[in-house]
């Protein structure tokens, strides 16, 4: 645990640092090679989703209904959307990270807590992984939706 | 050595009688253990940490009423699964869920004495649908489904008096058996003079029906019989498919000490029913209704839900004496059989007589000829009795004393289990001679052959289930543990592997290949499957209701938290059901709850799952509530808190968390 909690520290002090220097470029990459992920990885999480996905700006109704139903009855026991609870608030989730990132920490969370510093960095702020609630890739996806529109909207 | 040995014990056996026999059995003691080199031993049975055994082991719970489940070769427990007896560590008859399943017609009956499981057939294999066991004491069958290995249905079998030769599947799983162990009076609640034994008892063989797609069971007919014990059955495979074998024992009709009372006649009898035979006669009205009472308990949800109790008011009997065509014989078969087992090709019907001196073994091609030919010895209330040679394939000459139990390895050799002397002699179908045998420590009742009792074994392991203990582990006082015992029958000669501690009082014993069911078997309950009527589908929902004097808490439970975690307004006289839902979906990640002072147990739910406990407050003030089970690094925290005030009291139904 310790070499990664160092790690973890590093990598947090270089997302907090302000963009710039080459010399921070380079500790970047550094630390990402260590940690063995992509510059996409970094990004948008470890899991099945891979690439980027084309999602429209319009939010697809039938999906973000879908995507509360799956809400309501496997997310919501622990995230609130304003306001931490066993886990982060939701509400703005779609801001702070990419649809890619929010599918694979749904469906990958475990993979997450373990190889992702970002992941990693939940588990020391909120003291338990999140758990993988057998969410498809299609219902991981419209819960994006609903994320979505709920960031729009609120 | 060994073969000097018998002869000197069938000497005894036949010089001094009943009572030699007796005094043996508490001075016998095996001679010598063999086993591979131990080391080697070791190794057949060694499973890594992290790997999986081969095969799935279903052991009965006998007198714990449950049913346990073993790895093989590792002998490593993987489970219990409660089936007749309430289960705390699991709510199991504690539930409101699954208090319906204990209903009989003699009211709530929260234990029994489980004896055989069978796994469900498909063209004679073993095809790991569902496990049936039978409730030895108050007659009932119980279907557990191996997705979940949760029990999923009891059914109460009237007219029958101890279920013990139960519960034993046909080829395709077309019926399940039972029998009556005791003869007693078949029409509901007679009540007559026990000396009336010959005039008014009888015997019952039960043929309940399943459902191919649910696998619900169904008491399709019994046939009433002469009033003798019948004691164990077996369907017939391949050839005799279409046949099912009773032993009887009590052909003198005793009522009363039936250890020397029914020991007197040379020969008891297998009864041979043709089941196809039988259910056609049903079918074409040469049954007749009965008045009788009994439960038929099931879930009523395809997932989840409460089991719910029918009860019946009739049975179908066959009576042989009322019809005139013959779908049941009987044959001789020496003396006092206990065990009756039919190889992999069906053909050979073997009797373990408890008191008999050979191996009857019975030809299922020499039946069907005494049947064409009319070779007949007698009629018992309308049963053709056979005669003995015409049936008889061989006897088994010196197999030891006390054979009970035979099963086969499906490369041309029987094993049965002696009692009294205290070992497994394995012999062969083709000569009926003895090949090799071994000591089982101590007093063998049952044993299994992985894939026994199938078209096709897998000979490699053989377990027998002993009766004690006695030095074979750490003492635990004047009680061990029933032992169970692993052989080798890979090679010529049968090897001792290890013993082990099982729970209750092991009879038979079932396995089926690991791969055969492993892909099959559930992670999760899910939750968009979950049809309990009281489940907790979305957090929101999260609520206390009062109905009357009911109060209804729906609480949602993951790691590691309950909501609702305050609950005030429940007053004294109030009857306070939790129904509790586990929200995750995470494979193994158990909540329980329980809550102080409560009469019943606490809940243990899987992922996905939701249980109903009731409970009614016996004092005011306040009640914490906990997680029973380490869910994760908060587990402590997960608790709450329920108030409870005077009868009279205006506190409101409220319910929060974090506020």
């Amino acid at each position: 645990m310790k070499p990664l909690l160092t790690i973890f520290f590093a990598l947090a002090l270089t997302f907090s640092a302000c963009s710039g220097g080459d010399s921070q470029q380079e500790t970047q990459e550094e630390e990402t090679q260590e940690q063995g992920l992509s510059d996409f990885e970094l990004e948008h999480g470890i899991g099945p989703i891979t690439a980027r996905l084309d999602i429209s700006d319009d939010i697809d109704d039938d999906l973000r209904v879908r995507g509360q139903e799956i809400f309501e009855m496997k997310c919501e026991m622990c995230h609130n959307m304003e306001g931490r609870m066993v886990g982060p608030a939701l509400g703005d989730v779609a801001d702070r990270r990419s649809p890619e990132y929010i599918m694979n920490m749904i469906l990958n969370p475990g993979g997450m807590a373990k190889n992702h510093p970002e992941g990693e960095k939940l588990v020391q702020e909120y003291m338990s992984v999140m758990p993988f609630q057998n969410v498809s890739e299609e219902d991981a996806r419209a819960l994006v939706e609903y994320l979505r529109d709920y960031n729009m909207n609120n | 050595m060994n073969k000097n040995n018998n002869k000197r014990l069938r000497g005894i056996l036949l010089g001094a009688g009943f009572v030699a026999l007796a005094a043996f059995l508490f001075t016998g003691c095996p001679s010598e253990q063999r086993m591979l080199d131990s080391g080697d031993a070791a190794q057949k049975v060694y499973v890594a940490p992290g790997d999986h055994d081969e095969f799935y082991g279903f052991f009965s719970g006998g007198y714990s009423g449950q049913l346990s489940v073993w790895g093989l070769p590792s002998a490593r427990m993987l489970k219990v699964i409660p089936v007749f007896s309430q289960d705390p560590e699991t709510a199991y008859g504690y539930s409101e869920e699954t208090k319906p399943l204990f209903n009989t017609s003699y009211g709530f009956i929260p234990w029994d004495d489980s004896h055989h499981p069978h796994i469900s057939q498909t063209d004679g294999n073993a095809d790991g649908r569902w496990i049936f066991i039978n409730a030895n004491n108050t007659p009932r069958i119980a279907r557990i489904d191996l997705e979940t290995f949760q029990t999923k249905e009891i059914l109460e079998l009237p007219n029958t008096g101890g279920n013990h030769a139960s519960s034993y599947v046909t080829s395709n799983t077309e019926y399940v058996i039972g029998a009556t162990r005791f003869s007693i009076p078949y029409e509901k609640d007679l009540d007559v003079p026990i000396d009336s034994y010959s005039d008014e008892f009888r015997g019952s063989l039960s043929f309940i029906e399943v459902d191919q797609e649910t696998g619900m069971m169904e008491v399709d007919f019994q046939i009433v019989v002469p009033p003798y014990n019948y004691d164990l059955g077996r369907a017939g495979k391949g050839i005799s498919s279409d046949w099912v074998f009773f032993t009887t024992y009590n052909t003198e009709e005793a009522h009363t000490m039936l250890e020397v009372n029914a020991s007197r006649n040379d020969k008891d009898f297998i009864a041979a029913v043709n089941w196809k035979k039988a259910a056609e006669l049903v079918r074409d009205g040469h049954g007749k209704t009965m008045d009788a009472e009994y439960y038929h308990n099931h879930y009523n949800g395809k997932k989840q839900g409460y089991a719910v109790s029918e009860v019946k008011n009739e049975v179908t009997v066959l009576d042989t004496r009322e019809i005139d065509e013959n779908f049941i014989y009987y044959l001789p078969t020496p003396k006092s059989p206990h065990g009756v087992d039919v190889d992999p090709t069906g053909e050979y019907i073997v009797g373990g007589g408890k008191l008999a001196t050979v191996i009857p073994v019975h030809s299922f091609s020499n039946m069907l000829e005494a049947i064409e030919n009319d070779d007949i010895d007698d009629y018992i209330d309308g049963i053709p009795v056979l005669n003995y040679d015409a049936t008889i394939a061989g006897e088994v000459e010196n197999p030891g004393l006390g054979p009970l139990h035979t099963e086969f390895d499906g490369k041309g050799y029987a094993y049965t289990s002696v009692y009294i002397s205290s070992e497994i002699v394995k012999w062969s179908l083709e000569t009926f001679e003895v090949v090799d045998r071994i000591d089982s420590y101590y007093s063998i009742g049952h044993l299994m052959i992985t894939g026994g009792d199938t078209v096709d074994p897998d000979a490699q392991y053989m377990v027998g289930l002993t009766k004690t203990a006695k030095d074979r582990y750490l003492p635990t006082g004047p009680k061990q543990n029933h032992p169970a015992q692993l052989y080798d029958i890979s090679g010529d000669k049968m090897e001792l592997l290890l013993d082990f501690p099982t729970i209750g009082e092991p009879h038979y014993a079932q396995s089926i290949k690991a791969d055969k069911i492993v892909d099959q078997i559930a992670k999760i309950y899910e939750m968009e499957e979950n049809d309990h009527p009281d489940a907790l589908l979305r957090m929101t929902e999260n609520r206390v209701e009062r109905r009357g004097n009911d109060v209804h808490i729906y609480m949602g439970a993951t790691r590691s938290h309950f909501r609702p975690d305050n609950i005030e307004g429940v007053k004294l006289g109030d009857d306070v059901y939790v129904h509790l839902t586990n929200m995750e979906q995470e494979w193994d990640v158990v909540h329980g709850i329980a809550i102080k002072g409560s009469q019943s147990t606490e809940l243990l739910v899987p992922p996905g799952q939701t249980k109903t406990i009731k409970w009614t407050p016996t004092r005011t003030g306040i009640y914490p509530f906990y997680c029973t089970a380490f869910c994760s690094a908060l587990h402590q925290e997960m608790q709450g808190y329920i108030r409870v005030s005077g009868p009279d009291s205006n506190v409101e139904l409220t319910w929060s968390t974090n506020e």
